[in-house]
């Protein structure tokens, strides 16, 4: 393998029903950085069926070039002909670096693809840099320069790690959701684009689908959620909890609520956070009106970000919260809301 | 009906993690268990056994003590057990680890192969699909429901926000997800039956259609630069604005952590 030949900063553009997921736009931004540093160029790689229409967007968001892989074996996600769309790619175009979201499509492609192009693949990476491996000089042993350098919690979050793919091309990674940050759209942005077909054949690997159920349940789990708007008994009564949905809708998070509000029969047990709950990890964890006695505390401390939102500026949760503000939740969270809402007709 | 399933001996994270006084993970505190998402997928396994009379056999690769988790799954009602383990295995990533469970499951006939989504330690859930990948057979990841048919898996595939039913032939490779069924407890009579079974012992002789190059740490495309436990984050900052102000705080915060 001659590592020179491998160029360039790839994203895997991951489309479902012809709506680009928001990961990817996340890592086109990642891309544009890691290219900077590389002194070289962003492509997205988009595979489906009739995606055409979603070039633009992805240029909007900082792909200078696009490789469109449209055939009607792509049209709905299945393992083999995506990996074989990728894999192809890969194998023709010789990206140095490949970023594929880790969503339920992505850490089953990014799997099967460094396999095949026999690589290796750091799954669920937070953070992304430009580097030398080892990343101090050991005397003997050759330093790489412009490595990726691709930083992992493990352990279920206990630990952390930074990994690198020194000797094998391209260098992959799957990156978290909402982890990243997408650039300020372009609006007028050009790109460059190839249209690439491998060929598909069936074979035994191509399993067929026979239906597609769309879940519609109300019901969500707290444990998988990202972003988590989670009120206590400062929250003054069942009727206000609104306020807070309100903020979760447009974070695209969910409530969940302390062991006061579920004993005062305001919210179901489901929806509980703390050691007599459920333990929760979300990259955002806002507590409204919650103090934080202990045992709320054991059941959401690992959250990636804690913001606390309460009146009593001497309440526990802001020994453990990374952003404490003093203040009137009932006046604070629909302004929140309202700006939230603002950001997002912008950017739409 | 031929059924492989791969089990892995991981620290219990779940049950409360354990810490030194310097805020790093006391690995020795915490109790060796069988991966969750693995035991839903021998459960998967032991009932296509009560239902067909699948035979059932386990396999891990690791240190010498991971037979714990193998006695437990034939406790449990699997039939056979293996485990792969060699000095030269040692400091495997996944493309290694996967190279190197194919290569044993070349000595093996096999309907179907069941590995858990991902272990909780490190949660990648990428070895399953990688070993499809190298036996070159059909991937079903994330799955919640399993039926067999006329030699043909159907089974209901997890995304976020649906499932796909599909169908696949067989012989094929499964990743079970925790919630595809309540694994059944051991029974004192498989206990006991368990302790005389005996395991099979695969070493790097019993490899086949594997380069030595791709073994253990030199064989792994990825490398560790660095590691260290995370220290508990202490006290954070605290500001005490008025409410526009303190939306704009907010804002400029979710803004510098990526969130919006």
């Amino acid at each position: 393998m001659n590592l020179n030949e491998y160029k360039g900063v790839y994203v895997y553009a991951q489309q479902v029903d012809n709506k680009i997921d928001g990961v990817a736009l996340e890592l086109l931004g990642k891309a544009k950085d890691l290219a900077k540093d590389l002194n070289t160029d962003v492509t997205a790689v988009l595979i489906g069926s009739g995606v055409k229409g979603l070039i633009n967007k992805l240029a909007q968001y900082g792909a200078d070039k696009v490789i469109l892989v449209d055939d009607p074996a792509l049209k709905d996600y299945r393992t083999e002909p995506y990996t074989h769309a990728l894999s192809s790619v890969i194998n023709e175009y010789k990206p140095e670096i490949v970023l594929v979201g880790a969503t339920a499509i992505g850490r089953d492609l990014g799997p099967l693809v460094s396999a095949r192009v026999k690589t290796g693949l750091t799954a669920d990476c937070t953070q992304l840099d430009i580097g030398d491996f080892p990343l101090k000089a050991i005397e003997g042993k050759e330093q790489k320069h412009n490595q990726l350098l691709m930083t992992r919690p493990a352990f279920g979050g206990n630990t952390i790690a930074t990994i690198a793919c020194p000797d094998n091309r391209p260098q992959m990674a799957t990156v978290r959701p909402g982890v990243m940050q997408k650039i300020e759209k372009i609006a007028d942005a050009e790109t460059e684009v190839i249209e690439f077909n491998p060929g598909f054949e069936e074979n035994a690997k191509y399993i067929e689908i026979l239906e597609i159920v769309k879940s519609m349940s109300d019901t969500v789990d707290i444990m998988d959620a990202n972003i988590l708007v989670s009120g206590g008994r400062g929250v003054g009564g069942p009727e206000n909890f609104y306020i807070l949905e309100d903020l979760a809708k447009a974070i695209g998070g969910e409530v969940s609520c302390s062991r006061a509000v579920v004993d005062a029969g305001w919210k179901p047990k489901d929806l509980q956070v703390g050691q007599t709950g459920k333990t929760v990890r979300p990259n955002v964890y806002f507590a409204v009106g919650i103090s934080g006695a202990i045992q709320h505390v054991a059941g959401m401390e690992e959250a990636d970000i804690i913001v606390a939102i309460n009146k009593d500026e001497t309440a526990p949760i802001f020994d453990v919260a990374d952003y404490g503000i003093v203040g009137d939740y009932g006046k604070i969270l629909p302004m929140l809301t309202q700006s939230l809402k603002n950001i997002a007709a912008m950017e739409a | 009906m031929k059924i492989i399933v791969c089990i892995k001996q991981v620290p219990d994270t779940k049950g409360g993690v354990q810490f030194n006084p310097d805020g790093t993970l006391n690995r020795g505190a915490m109790l060796a268990i069988m991966n969750p998402d693995d035991k839903a997928g021998l459960e998967a396994a032991l009932r296509l056994k009560d239902q067909y009379k699948a035979e059932v056999t386990v396999i891990t690769m690791g240190l010498p003590k991971a037979k714990d988790v193998l006695v437990e799954a034939m406790a449990m009602g699997a039939d056979k057990a293996i485990l792969v383990t060699d000095r030269v295995l040692g400091g495997a990533d996944t493309w290694a680890t996967s190279t190197t469970l194919a290569g044993a499951m070349r000595n093996l006939e096999y309907d179907l192969i069941i590995a858990g989504r991902q272990a909780i330690d490190g949660d990648t859930a990428q070895v399953g699909p990688q070993i499809s990948e190298h036996l070159n057979i059909p991937v079903i990841s994330y799955t919640q429901k399993l039926e067999i048919e006329d030699g043909y898996v159907i089974a209901q595939r997890q995304y976020e926000d649906r499932y796909h039913v599909v169908k696949a032939k067989m012989p094929c490779l499964i990743t079970a997800l925790a919630e595809l069924n309540e694994p059944r407890y051991m029974t004192p009579g498989g206990i006991f039956a368990a302790y005389d079974a005996e395991i099979t012992e695969f070493n790097r002789k019993d490899l086949i259609d594997v380069d030595d190059a791709d073994l253990g740490l030199k064989g792994s495309p990825t490398k560790i630069a660095k590691a260290s436990d995370k220290v508990r984050k202490g006290t954070g900052e605290q500001v005490n604005l008025d409410p526009e102000a303190s939306v704009g705080y907010i804002l400029e915060k979710l803004k510098e952590k990526h969130v919006i």
